[in-house]
């Protein structure tokens, strides 16, 4: 029986980044965007290479481009069986983002290498959300300075680069070295974390962002509300309305913290793999 | 290192989102095991900044927000969006309006 995933919106609302691309790609097959919950039973199991597969009742999982779905990371396993296993009638795609992120990573859709991917995500870092000011409402120029200074300045000594910030249209000029710097760092990751890397980083709209949450210096909270920074500032001056501003937002750290959460595990677990082969 | 709250505050979370989402065998589930596992493994020990403890911790964290907030994404979404095409009078509703009556029928009407 053909098991594919689609990973689409029903409602159309921000399609950009990775998850849309798989999706367009996927929506090539006839399959419909709901489908009747069909298994009873979701349970992991170590298959070949050491490597963790997903079983659905008896039948083993597939990405849908057909291929066997199987991951270096337990807890990574545990995670998606969670996700098939919380399902209810039907299954809803849109919410299973680590399953998403795993099969995009098995597939490559896109067919790029790292180095490819590496150009793409530092393209961000030109248009850095948290680079960009304002220069009124003089309330929110304030918040800018007070919330996303820190960030960069973090990163600045972390790294040893120069980024800065600007309010003009063309945005800040980004030294070369610092691109180089980044660049170096990106390609000490492997290729599935590259992956999640690259959707957090499409989903922020930043690079510094990502890099802070990665580094564990800033939680997904406050690294979405960072990133949606101007939102927060209109919802305090004018209010919230639930079925826009929290449903992005909530949209918003669902998929930030998938991805998080998918480059840690694919980075401790390519760490485990280094030491078991060096014995 | 971000702040995250206490391991036992995240710990509940977590349990609570797995309790929310498998129902009363959320116990049998293998992330409540493995969640359990992980947390007396790495039990505070007498060195408050152990590196990995913290690792772990945000990582604790941030599996708990990508559950609570999946939950919450999905309700908004059930309630919002998960009703197909709405009639008129419903959407007029939305914004606090009301549509207008006019028992002649519109003018170009049949």
């Amino acid at each position: 029986m053909e098991m594919c995933l689609v990973a689409a919106h029903d409602d159309g609302l921000s399609m950009n980044g990775l998850q849309n691309v798989h999706a367009q790609l996927s929506m090539a097959l006839p399959i419909s965007l709901k489908r009747k919950k069909f298994y009873q039973d979701v349970s992991i199991s170590q298959g070949e290479g050491g490597l963790f597969e997903v079983s659905l009742d008896r039948r083993k999982l597939k990405t849908p481009g057909g291929k066997l779905f199987a991951v270096a990371s337990e807890p990574l396993a545990i995670a998606v069986a969670t996700e098939w296993d919380s399902q209810k009638d039907t299954l809803k795609f849109y919410t299973m983002h680590l399953t998403t992120l795993c099969n995009t990573a098995i597939d490559n859709p896109t067919q790029r290498n790292k180095e490819q991917i590496i150009t793409a995500t530092l393209k961000y870092l030109e248009t850095d959300t948290v680079c960009y000011r304002v220069e009124e409402p003089q309330g929110l120029v304030e918040l800018q300075k007070n919330e996303w200074d820190p960030v960069i300045q973090w990163i600045e000594k972390r790294y040893d680069v120069e980024i800065g910030s600007s309010s003009s249209i063309a945005g800040p000029t980004i030294p070369q070295k610092t691109r180089d710097t980044f660049s170096q760092h990106l390609a000490s990751y492997g290729f599935w974390a590259l992956t999640g890397l690259e959707f957090v980083i499409t989903q922020l709209k930043s690079v510094v962002l990502p890099f802070a949450l990665i580094d564990r210096h800033l939680t997904v909270e406050k690294a979405v509300l960072l990133s949606r920074l101007e939102e927060e500032y209109q919802i305090q001056r004018w209010g919230s309305v639930e079925w826009a501003h929290d449903y992005d937002c909530q949209e918003l750290r669902s998929r930030t913290a998938a991805g998080t959460l998918f480059v840690h595990l694919c980075s401790e677990a390519s760490t485990i793999k280094q030491k078991l082969l060096q014995g | 290192m971000a702040s995250v709250g206490s391991p036992l505050r995240v710990c509940r979370g977590i349990l609570k989102e797995l309790r929310a989402q498998c129902g009363h065998k959320y116990q049998q589930s293998m992330a409540y095991r493995y969640m359990m596992e992980q947390f007396r493994k790495n039990q505070v020990t007498s060195e408050k900044l152990c590196r990995a403890q913290q690792e772990l911790l945000h990582q604790a964290a941030t599996y708990l927000c990508l559950l609570r907030s999946t939950r919450m994404h999905l309700a908004l979404h059930e309630e919002y969006h998960g009703k197909g095409e709405s009639k008129p009078e419903d959407v007029a509703k939305l914004v606090g309006l009301r549509l207008p009556q006019q028992p002649g029928g519109k003018g170009w009407e049949n």
